[in-house]
């Protein structure tokens, strides 16, 4: 379930837990030996927003810059350009050749990457404390001046056409994810991956990414998250002198494209060569930025917890240890996002099952958490999770940052994550209950399967000796 | 499992900043080898037991390891599987167990109220001292692991991985992923699981590593409780030597996939060998250093053949591997292992230049303060540190050991240990599509 790709090296591992960082997201709640009031914030007059998170754990610190674009603002025809781009920013400046970037940051003991994901993209570098100011001076020589040129583009286009098969066309889970999206998603910018479609790949030109880059790279376009050891005064004046300069630009905002309310069960089955079945079930709820009521998305957060938030957690018990239909499964809900989110279960059914038994014993925890109060001691563990993964967070600076990006850029404001876990500890009984009777219905329902076929075979040869490709 | 083994080996370079608090150490009574450091920011320990009691211990049953390793949180004292998790869960803490070529890990991170933390610590020591190991648990996890195993078929980098590792090891204990394949794993029973729990899961064979906000005093009283039921047993014996690569092998699988997946590599290095800083120091210029280093400038930046190609060492108790990887598109395949090769070749005879060479050192040196940036990465160098016995000052040494690494050490060291002539390749992929040259 890929919502974010870590781009230039495979970060695989980081990958996976950019969403636990994200559920479990605060900021500012007090712990011991901090203070509440450790995240400052400054806009510039050319509107680039400045945040800052002290953390003294380490005399380390991380720089992000996060621009408002993602694969949801392209459209058809031009569908990857934001993570290209992305790319691209790595290909050199006016200043700086080539490759320059990434052996400046590496000379200096720092590392570094981006990442492209459906409401933005960032780029991270990670450094001993006293080498912010470089962080700062080449991003900021960046965000205006990057040159694409023709001849490099031709290679990245390439490359990003092997992280396409690397990661989609030879994974069928991956293949059935992107097409269950495109399934459960109709109207939106959803519908498509962040990496694009393979056919708008083959066809982008440099002038594509030209246009991208000129109208979304403006400070008014792009947040600077800094958390670390650093005092909060001195990287907003570091601010001003190297982003300060840059004119602001004229953004205008993508039409909404608001995804319209589902009206029915849809499916959608990808046969690709596999040895194991795989099914994604997606009910279309609401976040925080388009609920109904503002306890929903906290509520909806709290019911997968209460099925899938540990091996204690229902669907674990039940569907894998007690009933043994599913091989795995897992369920994932985001709240943190500014349209309409789909309530997930995913997962492999044991031998002897196929798709569809997995499909009924997964609707028939529905029914009965639906039906029937969850318990005192399910709420409690999820709340008692909750707590506990807001101080494992702050093991993290990046994840920090990761939490105040994110909320900045969907639009959300990172002052949210204040009150996330207060917002978890208010949710009831009742409104677990009412979230599940109200969202997981079958007219809000997609399912996507995995339809292994044969693999086929072909005589394999292991040879000695001076035998080359 | 095999990018959790890489990640543990790789993470291990790593020191302490603060010159105040350095690693403390202390044996048990029982055996245990404890490696604590205190930090007091944040009110939360990790507490990591790692057993020599990986895969290299399976003997003919492949998988017996990792199943063993599994099944401890399955059942323990008179706690069914969902039992001991919601003692975990219901106090926020997580427990987690992996398990490797070399070494059997079970973690613990919890808050550290006292209310909370004697909550997790009891269900933890049960789970490591009290297995029950139910007959009706096994036979689904062995189940579970059957359908892992054909999920792997489906995977050209799966393939690709399990045909490297038998084609550098051969009979030797590491040729075998820690899962097994199908038919070992079918042949396993439960007795086979208690028996090897019993010769393993003893305080001599387990080495500690403890980081968090814990007095030493409250240290110690929590490694005492964790294990004080727990026999002390022996420690693993010795695994054999890795023989070298008598000639250079190559296997082709085919896979109906758009991408060949292409591993070049022979046996490298154990742990505490003494080439071991000028090797990670080449090796970082050569392909460990992302995309400024020189693999990646080849197959990447000048061809557009790659999105991820790489080389690293994975020093372990014997000779792990030396790996070099990419995947390519099926056409490119020839192409890029020429590459492939010819930069190998090419390191191999020359070496990095000394602008490189000091570039590298400038990396590593200048992002030591990111390598023990917090509590989850020194409890993973403290797990090493300990469990291959590198010396206590590792961290504090780390700096110095990297900046008095010299072009000829480098150059002299790579020409001992990697031999162009006699490497394994395996190529996982659609070769009808693949150009020979």
């Amino acid at each position: 379930m890929e919502k974010v790709i870590m781009n230039r090296f495979a970060l695989i591992l980081l990958l996976s837990n950019l969403f636990i960082s994200l559920a479990y997201a605060d900021l500012s709640t007090p712990v011991t030996h901090y203070n509440a009031f450790n995240t400052h914030e400054k806009i510039l007059a050319n509107g680039l927003k400045v945040i800052v998170k002290v953390d003294k754990r380490a005399p380390v610190v991380v720089s992000q810059v996060w621009y408002k674009v993602g694969s949801s603002y392209e459209y058809d025809g031009i569908t990857g350009v934001s993570h290209v781009l992305e790319h691209m920013m790595f290909k050199g400046t006016k200043k700086h050749p080539p490759g320059e970037f990434s052996k400046i940051i590496a000379e200096n003991g720092g590392r570094e990457n981006a990442f492209t994901g459906r409401d933005y993209t960032a780029y991270f570098q990670q450094l001993e404390k006293r080498r912010l100011p470089i962080s700062f001076e080449l991003e900021a020589d960046r965000m205006r001046n990057v040159v694409l040129l023709e001849e490099e583009f031709k290679k990245e286009i390439q490359v990003v056409m092997e992280e396409r098969r690397m990661r989609t066309e030879d994974n069928p889970q991956a293949l059935t994810y992107e097409q269950f999206s495109a399934t459960a998603y109709v109207n939106s910018g959803y519908h498509w991956p962040i990496i694009g479609w393979m056919n708008d790949l083959e066809n982008m030109d440099v002038d594509d990414l030209a246009k991208w880059y000129q109208t979304w790279y403006v400070p008014n376009n792009a947040t600077v998250v800094v958390v670390g050891d650093i005092e909060p005064n001195e990287v907003f004046a570091l601010a001003e002198k190297h982003y300060g300069p840059i004119p602001a630009g004229k953004v205008n905002r993508p039409k909404p494209r608001i995804e319209r309310k589902q009206r029915g069960k849809r499916f959608v089955e990808v046969k690709a060569p596999a040895k194991v079945p795989y099914m994604l079930m997606g009910y279309q709820t609401a976040s925080i930025g388009d609920a109904e009521h503002d306890w929903e998305p906290y509520a909806l957060e709290v019911l997968a917890g209460v099925l899938d938030g540990g091996i204690s957690a229902r669907m674990e018990k039940h569907l894998v240890r007690e009933q043994q239909i599913a091989a795995s499964i897992g369920v994932g809900y985001d709240a943190f996002t500014p349209g309409k989110e789909l309530f997930m279960f995913s997962g492999t059914p044991a031998n002897n099952y196929d798709v569809k038994d997995l499909e009924n014993a997964i609707r028939k925890q529905i029914k009965i958490i639906s039906e029937t109060m969850v318990e005192d001691k399910e709420l409690d563990r999820v709340k008692a999770q909750v707590i506990a993964g807001k101080v494992y967070e702050k093991d993290s600076i990046f994840y920090q940052a990761m939490s105040i990006g994110t909320l900045e850029t969907t639009g959300l404001g990172w002052r949210l994550a204040e009150k996330y876990v207060d917002n978890i500890k208010k949710v009831t009984k009742e409104q677990i209950q009412t979230v599940a009777k109200k969202y997981l219905i079958d007219d809000y329902l997609t399912i996507g399967v995995l339809n292994p076929q044969v693999i086929q075979q072909a005589n394999n040869s292991v040879g000695g000796g001076s035998h080359a490709h | 499992m095999l990018i959790k083994t890489i990640l543990i080996s790789l993470c291990l370079f790593v020191t302490s900043i603060q010159a105040a608090p350095k690693i403390q150490h202390w044996v048990t009574d029982n055996g245990v080898r404890i490696y604590f450091f205190p930090t007091h920011e944040l009110p939360m320990m990790d507490f990591r037991v790692v057993f020599d009691a990986g895969a290299a211990r399976d003997g003919e049953k492949h998988g017996l390891a990792l199943l063993t390793n599994g099944l401890l949180a399955e059942g323990a004292a008179n706690w069914n599987a969902s039992e001991i998790a919601e003692q975990f869960e219901g106090v926020g803490a997580t427990f987690s167990n992996s398990s490797h070529r070399d070494m059997a890990v079970l973690s613990l991170r919890s808050l550290t109220d006292p209310k909370l933390l004697n909550v997790a610590t009891k269900a933890f020591s049960t789970v490591l001292t009290a297995p029950s190991f139910p007959q009706k648990a096994f036979d689904r996890e062995r189940n579970r692991l059957l359908i892992s195993l054909e999920r792997q078929k489906q995977s050209p980098d799966s393939i690709s991985n399990k045909a490297f590792y038998e084609a550098l090891y051969e009979k030797h204990p590491y040729a075998h992923l820690a899962t097994g394949d199908i038919d070992s794993v079918k042949s396993i029973n439960v007795n086979d699981l208690k028996t090897f729990y019993k010769k393993y899961y003893v305080s001599q064979n387990a080495v500690v590593a403890l980081v968090g906000d814990l007095t030493r005093k409250q240290a110690e009283a929590l490694v005492d409780q964790i294990f004080k039921s727990m026999g002390s047993g022996v420690r693993a014996p010795k695994i054999a030597p890795v023989p070298t690569l008598s000639e250079n092998k190559n296997v082709d699988i085919f896979f109906p996939s758009t991408q060949s997946h292409i591993l070049l590599g022979q046996p490298g290095i154990k742990r505490g060998d003494n080439d071991y800083f000028p090797l990670y120091v080449a090796n970082h210029v050569l392909g460990g250093s992302g995309l400024v280093s020189t693999l990646s400038d080849e197959i990447r930046e000048k061809r557009g053949l790659a999105y991820s190609s790489y080389s690293y060492f994975v020093p372990m108790r014997e000779k792990g591997p030396f790996i070099m990887g990419l995947q390519t598109k099926n056409e490119s395949a020839g192409e890029a292992l020429t590459v492939l090769r010819e930069v190998l070749r090419k390191f191999v005879n020359n070496g990095p230049t000394q602008a490189e060479l000091d570039a590298a050192k400038k990396n590593l040196v200048g992002g030591f303060a990111l390598r023990i940036a917090s509590n989850k990465k020194i409890v993973e160098n403290l797990a090493s540190i300990g469990f291959y016995q590198m010396p206590l000052d590792y961290l504090d040494t780390y700096i110095k050991n990297i900046e008095s690494v010299t072009l000829d050490q480098v150059k002299n060291a790579f020409k001992r240990h990697i031999n162009p002539d006699k490497m394994a390749t395996v190529v996982v992929g659609d070769a009808k599509k693949t150009q020979k040259n």
